[in-house]
């Protein structure tokens, strides 16, 4: 099942819909990871608010994301984990070190324009 | 839709009215036996432990952690025994209800159980048993494994 990844801006927004398999996550590490060079993204964003378990695989995927992100020049924010899927993974004692988070989508964006404003301030500035 | 949190109602469609205390044990959900040998079946069990657990009467927060453990002890026997089974089970115990999850494989079983048991003990690069997560996330944990013939994980979790 894939999930989709839809471009905003320098951002990548990848929206989880469903339950999702080991392969599936891999799938979605391999094609953001392809992506950031495609679109010369700066940002990535992870919604996870349709997950109703992180478990240590899971976990384990999104942190490989975020650094394989970061290696590309890309900050990544995980989005929309919820409050009973958040103390699963206390329990577990599952850590996204690393790796941002942030409440919402809204948050996301908000934090990944105010990350990656230095970055974009460097350019040259011309009409489009 | 989020694909997990529709297990409020049963297989059969009955919805789970069955908050009522101190019914017959009679009334209590069948089991249900997964067999794990991919990580599809990771996800099914997970989502039939879930439903299971609605059913019973289990609140959002306890089956998220219900379907957290039950998705660990599957991918152990994945990644350790190649396949199992996943046994879901309604229990009743003292007019409490709870449910029990049995994760049973014929793999190479544990050779070190008391380290398994311990935090940050792993055998396969990292990605750790899981074992003292799952054991926190339920109220009983047992745990038999011989050597060569496999391993059998029983958990439950009771009704609060």
């Amino acid at each position: 099942m894939g999930v989709p990844i839809l471009k905003e801006g320098h951002h990548l927004i990848a929206t989880i819909q469903t339950a999702l398999t080991d392969t599936d996550l891999q799938g979605l590490r391999d094609s953001l990871v392809t992506q950031v060079g495609r679109y010369r993204a700066r940002g990535v964003i992870i919604d996870v608010t349709a997950l109703d378990v992180m478990d240590s695989f899971a976990v384990r995927t999104l942190r490989d994301i975020a650094q394989m992100a970061r290696l590309r020049g890309a900050e990544t924010v995980i989005v929309g984990v919820q409050p009973e899927v958040a103390l699963s993974m206390v329990e577990l004692g599952l850590t996204l070190e690393g790796v941002n988070a942030a409440l919402d989508l809204e948050e996301g964006l908000a934090f990944l324009d105010e990350r990656t404003k230095g970055a974009s301030r460097g350019e040259v500035p011309r009409a489009r | 839709m989020r694909g997990e949190r529709r297990g409020a109602v049963q297989p059969d469609g009955r919805l789970p009215a069955l908050r009522s205390k101190g019914r017959a044990s009679a009334d209590l959900p069948a089991q249900n036996s997964i067999p794990v040998r991919s990580d599809a079946d990771i996800v099914l069990a997970r989502q039939k432990g879930r439903e299971l657990a609605a059913a019973l009467g289990f609140g959002p927060t306890d089956l998220t952690l219900i379907a957290t453990a039950i998705s660990e002890l599957a991918r152990n026997i994945v990644l350790y025994a190649k396949r199992g089974r996943i046994v879901l089970k309604g229990i009743e115990r003292n007019s409490r209800r709870g449910i029990m999850v049995v994760a049973r494989d014929g793999g190479p079983g544990i050779p070190n159980v008391a380290g398994a048991l311990q935090s940050g003990f792993s055998t396969s690069g990292g990605l750790g048993l899981g074992l003292p997560g799952v054991r926190r996330l339920t109220d009983e944990f047992d745990i038999e494994s011989a050597v060569g013939r496999g391993t059998t994980v029983t958990v439950k979790k009771w009704l609060r």
